[in-house]
């Protein structure tokens, strides 16, 4: 935990110094794609610590001049599986940013899609030294949430606190300054693999560049998708990626809960791959120009060309219906609506006082898709787009890239986290200089 | 049947990532200051020291140095800068003969090669020379512009005759005094320092002009008026002018110079006392002693 805790201050540090040099990219190391934006932000004034979003959401202190996406290569349900390749794909992504920023960049935000995303909800109570609540108390009690075990291999991606409560007012976002004698905080933890996070610091570092922050995707994603009221009232945003689906429950503007299945577009396009007996890439194809999941008597008769190059004439001359391409599309993509379902419910969805969901991501785009997820998962349905921000190439808006914009929102105004905030003298292990230096610093 | 046309050759498709290097690389060449070393730096370094290179040779260094002394030259020699000519303005024969003495150039000359100043100042460091002012003009002309010192008495001194302008000056020796009879001669030590003086006393001479010899400075401090008959007048040291103003009207009102007179001596104004030959002397008691017989 403590080096957890360090690593990520670190980071957070670095992301300071990318601020200071006005130019920092985003990469989302995702299954089907992997995109690059080059954000440069007009000056460190604008990220005082205001509360709350900014004028313009917070996009009006950067500005995109370089994005770029290529294929990804590599990675499989949102991890990375061969090193190598996903290397490859982030230098090839990057350097096209770079090529169209035409500034070198050293600072880079992460985020990533799998891991086995778990989320904890934990909850500390503390006794307020003096009468106000001060910056100390708030560190006392995220340090004195007892953190459960999160499991051999894991690490902590977020842990922001998402409330707090002084005696027997609760939903206070920011205590400092109060009067009052208990203070209790309610936080979610993430925790993903470590192996995962592992690796891809490994691969980032091998292009040269400095890691300043990673964030899951889920939350990214919500971040730039859900609107503002969805994002207070409650909401749940439903990433659908090319090897993993991720479900991120917004409240009150912080995430509340996050989870991940792990099936994609990815594997609708191999469903079609071995259903019609065509390569992946050619699968792929059919997928995006003619995918749907809502058949219609219409699509009986629309008849879509299987090429493929075996010699065999007949073979390669084969169509099929577009009703038989929904046929096989459907149940996939049904069954990744009810693995949703499945994970709201268990998060206790339902108990929220707005369910509204948003379907972003590139799976997203599937037509019909909201029709279907509606009988899944509840009439409020709506497919999202990203919000807009400046400087961002057309081709880049898409649902698809829900979670490269929210990571540069996230950028922007970052949330508190737990290692924000001082860690507590007593936390500090014995003997150590530190220790005292804080106990100096306190008592005098 | 297996398709007969070879679909693709057996090496993959291109890769589209860039290599490690190349990806370095292309970050290096974003890194501003290195581009900006890369675009100036390197170009200048390679330009100079290509130059150092070739300039390292004795040789190439002679090179560059008889062509731009040749190019120099040509453009000096041209004919618009070519001096053919000098003028002399504002000067007798006899100084614009020593001006074309002291400056000894031989025409055609190039006006890049005339150093003007220097050659005013030669041209003014001679004696009759008051002022200079030296210029080419349009047409290869060196136009030498005096004005002459005039001279106003002729100063006989130890090492023979000289001329005086008014404010003193030496302007050139003459062999006889009867090169500048017109001029006042004057001599005496201190003579040059009280010139003016002197020149008052010829002026207020009027009709006794003709007959002056001169006037002699007599211990730095006084005037002696000498005529062509050996007269002397002694001058006293305040206002002498006024005192031969006196002598003149005397001269005029009671001939006195015409009688046997030696010196007439003004030194005590209020008493004017006349020394008279040995002669006239005899010559008056033997008249006394005659009329008291």
């Amino acid at each position: 935990m403590r080096d957890l805790y360090q690593s990520q201050r670190a980071q957070r540090s670095m992301r300071q110094a990318a601020m200071q040099r006005g130019v920092i990219a985003i990469l989302d190391v995702g299954s089907s794609k992997i995109a690059c934006l080059v954000l440069r932000f007009d000056g460190p004034e604008h990220f005082g610590d205001g509360d709350g979003v900014g004028s313009m959401a917070g996009q009006s202190s950067f500005r995109v001049i370089g994005a770029a996406t290529t294929r990804s290569r590599g990675v499989r349900f949102g991890e990375i599986d061969a090193m190598a390749e996903t290397e490859r794909a982030i230098r090839t992504a990057v350097q096209a940013a770079q090529k169209m920023a035409n500034v070198r960049v050293d600072h880079v935000i992460a985020c990533l899609s799998g891991g086995r995303p778990r989320s904890y909800g934990l909850d500390g109570q503390v006794d307020v030294q003096g009468t106000v609540v001060s910056e100390g108390d708030i560190g006392r009690v995220l340090a004195e949430c007892d953190v459960p075990d999160i499991g051999v291999g894991r690490e902590v991606l977020h842990a922001q606190p998402i409330n707090f409560a002084l005696d027997h007012r609760s939903g206070l976002s920011d205590p400092r300054g109060q009067i009052g004698q208990t203070l209790t905080t309610d936080m979610h933890m993430m925790t993903i693999e470590d192996s995962v996070i592992e690796n891809l610091l490994y691969c980032i570092k091998r292009c040269d560049l400095e890691l300043a922050g990673v964030a899951s995707s889920a939350y990214a994603a919500g971040i730039s998708s859900l609107v503002e009221d969805e994002q207070e009232l409650g909401a749940a945003c439903i990433d659908m990626g090319g090897g993993s689906t991720g479900i991120s429950i917004f409240m009150r503007k912080h995430m509340i809960y996050s989870d991940a299945v792990r099936m994609g577009g990815d594997h609708v396009t191999s469903d079609i791959s071995m259903g019609l007996q065509v390569a992946p890439a050619m699968a792929e194809r059919i997928k995006t120009f003619y995918g749907g999941v809502l058949a219609t008597g219409m699509d009986d008769r629309e008849m879509i060309e299987v090429g493929s190059d075996t010699g065999d004439w007949e073979h390669d001359r084969r169509t099929v219906s577009r009703a038989e391409l929904i046929g096989i599309m459907r149940p996939r993509v049904e069954e990744i609506l009810e693995e949703v379902r499945v994970r709201l419910d268990a998060a206790g969805f339902e108990h929220l006082p707005s369910q509204q969901i948003v379907l972003t991501g590139g799976g997203s785009q599937i037509p019909g898709l909201d029709g279907l997820a509606s009988k899944i998962l509840g009439q409020q349905v709506r497919i999202g787009r990203p919000l807009r921000v400046q400087g961002l190439p057309q081709a880049a808006t898409g649902a698809a890239f829900s979670a490269a914009v929210g990571l540069s929102l996230f950028a922007a105004h970052p949330k508190d986290e737990w290692w924000d905030f001082d860690i507590p003298a007593e936390k500090y292990p014995a003997r150590s200089l530190k220790r005292a230096v804080r106990w100096f610093r306190e008592n005098w | 049947m297996r398709s007969l046309n070879l679909r693709k050759s057996a090496t993959p498709r291109h890769d589209p990532a860039p290599s490690r290097w190349g990806y370095r690389y292309q970050r290096l060449m974003l890194t501003p200051g290195f581009r900006r070393m890369v675009r100036v730096g390197v170009p200048l370094v390679i330009v100079g020291g290509l130059i150092a290179g070739w300039a390292a040779r004795d040789s190439n260094r002679q090179m560059v140095a008889d062509a731009y002394s040749d190019m120099k030259s040509q453009i000096q020699q041209r004919d618009e800068f070519m001096v053919k000519l000098m003028a002399v303005d504002g000067a007798d024969d006899t100084l614009s003969g020593d001006i074309r003495t002291v400056l000894p150039i031989e025409f055609p000359v190039s006006s890049f090669d005339l150093d003007l100043e220097e050659m005013r100042l030669t041209v003014a460091a001679l004696p009759a020379v008051a002022d200079a002012a030296l210029r080419v003009r349009p047409g290869g002309i060196l136009q030498v512009n005096v004005s002459q010192r005039q001279p106003v008495a002729v100063f006989r001194s130890a090492d023979g005759l000289k001329l005086l302008d008014a404010q003193g000056v030496l302007v050139q020796s003459i062999v006889a005094r009867s090169d500048r009879a017109d001029l006042p001669l004057i001599t005496g030590d201190g003579a040059r320092d009280a010139l003016a003086e002197g020149l008052a006393i010829y002026r207020a001479a009027g009709p006794m002009a003709d007959k002056m010899r001169g006037v002699v400075r007599m211990g730095e401090r006084r005037w002696d008026v000498i005529l062509d008959s050996g007269q002397r007048i002694l001058l006293p040291s305040v206002d002498p002018v006024v005192a031969f103003e006196r002598v003149v009207a005397m001269a005029q009102a009671q001939e006195l110079l015409e009688r046997d007179v030696a010196v007439v001596d003004m030194r005590h104004p209020a008493r004017p006392t006349i020394r008279m030959n040995q002669q006239a002397v005899a010559n008056l008691r033997q008249t006394g002693v005659t009329q008291e017989q």
